[in-house]
């Protein structure tokens, strides 16, 4: 097996050590279903609160402000859909911006079809950046909610949620923001943040997948999607996931512990990264911000490749990494991020998204420094060569 | 390093069984499975190799054999050289053979030349049943499988030096289908006993109903006609007929009636008994030699006219400019236009061509 160089952090992170230890013994020796009674579930139940307690701390919240969901996915949904459910009959407008998360972005127009939402789509400029005053103007009358993301996703633009946050308060619509990239990486304190619902996602920052939670400022109304027995105070009913709370717990912990220092490395990392390719590739075209981006992310674009090439080739040669217009199933659709902020298609097509993490050393830097310039030459090359003529 | 050889994995047993006797060869083997149509969530959607529930069979083979693993897309050139394509030829009357289209445009030519210019493979391998020899002389020899009931040289007969050294059949060289299902079986295989594909992968159902839709100018009612004229009855459309169809042509007489021909300047299907076939020369466009050149302007050979069809004794030939020919063949022949005709010299290809139409002479 060749050493493997891992640069898709936004994708996901390796689980911390301490957090697998925590969450195993939590498999091993606490049997209980937090709603028993007896010993066993007290036991259990103490766990889940203890986690609320440290995920409440890591983000300046109070404990019961905090909802356990199954990851970024399900707290964007109950988000989106809670509120609208909340607000039926009185508020129907939901306002995103056009580079929102699937997550996001499905769920709204799902709601938009069945009659549940009017969406208003606010578009951001080349760099990703939201404009408040136009989330101000999306804003109506019959405005429920508007969701936009802290950190972008593919290009790691970090959009301006305080003022987009003020530009709420002053209307009195409520504000949730996606915070899935940027919790754990980025400072995040609701106490200062006019924010009203959080989605978090524990693989994002060295937990385990299947976990996440929706911060809901006490107050906001926000209706349960699911039915059930009742659990986290009816907000998301079903039995807590326990072992993947206590590990979502220890690890916003860690990351709360580690983020100043981290987030310094981190970008010395990808700025290392931005710099080296540009040196070697004068036509990369790095995407999002310049300055405004999450610490960890180095996204590009190589016109005359494509992003599921360049993402085999990388595998290939032992790097890991991922692109705005690839997925596992084979399409080569343009990212509606790269589409939305302006790009051309042929140029969208050439993406690739570089994201470093805690285990990411200068060797890897390197190593992707040497291995990178070679493939998209390669690949450009090839794109060229003209398709002989067959019969 | 060993040899970097991309599989192109479609799902089913043949492509698998290839793949697990490459990397059991001790090759550095990397599945590829081709999305061939637009993704799709209905549960209706077609069962061609390069959708899906396919991709997903493809993955489950790498995975099981430990070999890395991608789905490239393709739909867009399988779109406009293929499918179009396919429409296009029924539209006009024609026959078209897509798996020799495929095999032309998309695996040997954009799928070859991606994963050697842009993942540095040395080869390619595919589960088709046909064997690749390197001669004394340096020259590659495209020959008929071991198994010559499964044998898919035909399809494969546009293949040329460039590709011939770069491909492998690997299962080409087993003697029988059914031991590609034993290795399968021996290899622990997730699709060991899946069935084989048959139709036309990209069409769910009758191939009609695409062209139809796409082509609705070529399903005009006309008249069903004998050689001397004579009306016999109405068909549906020459989008929906094919030369040498016998039943489902729209007309009830008395003896067996094949499709002789289609004249679309008349809307006109003229149909007859096999008696009435008398045509031996056809002319040939679009040829192709797997040595790269013919192997004189005028030579002898035998020539498949349709896929699993025995190959009749003929003469070939060449135009001046080397791209079409006259196919005399030593005994008459129905042969629909679109269909390929492929020489054959023992168990070698030595190449081919798309039959246009039918020569009086």
């Amino acid at each position: 097996m060749i050493r493997r160089t891992y640069l898709d952090h936004a994708a996901t992170t390796p689980v911390d050590p301490e957090v697998a230890e925590a969450m195993a013994r939590v498999l091993r020796d606490v049997p209980g279903n937090p709603s028993s009674v007896y010993a066993e579930g007290r036991r259990a139940r103490s766990l889940v609160d203890e986690a609320r307690a440290q995920v409440a701390a890591a983000i300046g919240a109070d404990p019961a402000e905090i909802v356990f969901t199954s990851g970024g996915t399900e707290a964007d949904n109950l988000a989106l859909r809670g509120v609208l459910t909340a607000r039926e009959g009185e508020a129907d407008g939901l306002v995103v911006t056009t580079i929102e998360h699937h997550a996001v972005l499905d769920t709204a127009e799902d709601l938009e079809r069945h009659g549940r939402a009017r969406v208003t789509r606010v578009p951001v400029d080349r760099d990703g950046l939201v404009d408040p005053a136009a989330v101000a103007r999306a804003i109506d009358a019959r405005t429920a909610l508007v969701s936009i993301m802290h950190a972008n996703n593919e290009i790691g633009t970090i959009e301006p949620i305080e003022e987009i946050g003020a530009v709420c308060r002053a209307q009195g619509v409520t504000f949730h923001t996606d915070a899935v990239q940027s919790v754990g990486i980025l400072p995040f304190d609701v106490r200062s943040l006019p924010v009203d619902l959080v989605s978090v996602n524990a693989h994002k920052f060295y937990g385990p997948k299947g976990v996440g939670a929706l911060y809901a400022r006490r107050g906001t109304r926000c209706a349960t999607v699911q039915t059930g027995g009742g659990q986290e105070k009816g907000r998301r009913t079903g039995t807590e996931n326990v072992p993947g709370i206590v590990a979502l717990g220890v690890a916003m912990r860690i990351a709360s512990e580690r983020r100043e220092r981290d987030a310094r490395r981190l970008a010395a990392l990808r700025d290392r990264i931005v710099a080296g390719v540009r040196e070697r590739v004068p036509d990369a075209i790095l995407t999002g911000h310049a300055t405004r981006r999450l610490p960890n992310n180095a996204s590009f674009c190589f016109p005359g490749t494509q992003g599921e090439s360049l993402v085999v080739a990388l595998d290939l040669e032992g790097i890991a990494a991922s692109s705005g217009s690839a997925c596992a199933s084979g399409s080569t659709e343009p990212s509606h991020v790269l589409t939305a902020i302006g790009l051309d298609r042929e140029i969208a097509q050439g993406s690739l998204r570089l994201t470093v993490g805690r285990d990411t050393t200068d060797a890897d830097v390197d190593r992707l420094l040497e291995t990178l310039p070679a493939i998209v030459a390669r690949l450009r090359a090839a794109s060229r060569e003209t398709v002989s003529a067959a019969p | 390093m060993s040899e970097r050889v991309f599989v192109a994995m479609s799902g089913g047993v043949d492509s698998s069984v290839a793949a697990a006797i490459l990397a059991d060869q001790g090759h550095d083997v990397v599945g590829v499975w081709m999305r061939l149509t637009t993704a799709t969530t209905a549960s209706d959607a077609p069962r061609c190799c390069g959708t899906d529930e396919a991709g997903e069979e493809a993955r489950r083979a790498a995975a099981h054999l430990g070999i890395p693993f991608y789905a490239l897309d393709y739909a867009e050139i399988f779109g406009r050289e293929v499918i179009d394509r396919f429409v296009e030829s029924y539209a006009s009357g024609a026959t078209p053979n897509p798996c020799v289209a495929c095999n032309a445009y998309v695996k040997f030519e954009a799928l070859l030349r991606d994963v050697v210019a842009k993942f540095g493979a040395e080869r390619i391998a595919t589960g088709h049943y046909a064997r690749v020899r390197r001669d004394e002389g340096g020259r590659w020899r495209l020959l008929r499988a071991r198994d010559a009931a499964k044998d898919q040289s035909y399809a494969l007969y546009m293949l040329r030096q460039r590709e011939l050294a770069r491909t492998v059949f690997p299962i080409g060289e087993l003697a029988a289908k059914e031991e590609t299902r034993a290795l399968a079986a021996t290899y622990g295989l997730p699709n060991a006993r899946k069935a084989e594909s048959m139709d036309i992968c990209f069409v769910p159902g009758d191939h009609r109903d695409l062209v139809r839709q796409r082509a609705p100018a070529a399903f005009v009612p006309g008249p069903i006609e004998r050689a001397d004229g004579r009306v016999v009855g109405t068909h549906q459309g020459v989008g929906g007929l094919t030369v040498g169809q016998r039943r489902g042509v729209g007309v009830a007489e008395g003896e067996r009636l094949y499709v002789l021909r289609l004249d679309l300047g008349r809307n006109a299907a003229v149909v007859g008994t096999r008696d009435e076939v008398t045509t031996r020369a056809y002319a040939l466009g679009g040829i192709s030699f797997t040595a790269g050149t013919p192997p004189a302007a005028r030579f002898a050979s035998s020539a498949a006219v349709r896929y699993r069809g025995s190959p009749i004794p003929c003469e070939v030939e060449v135009d001046g400019d080397g791209d079409g020919a006259v196919l005399r063949l030593a005994e008459p022949a129905l042969v629909a236009p679109g269909q390929a005709a492929v020489l054959y010299a023992g168990d070698e290809v030595i190449g081919g061509g798309t039959v246009r139409q039918a020569l009086a002479a």
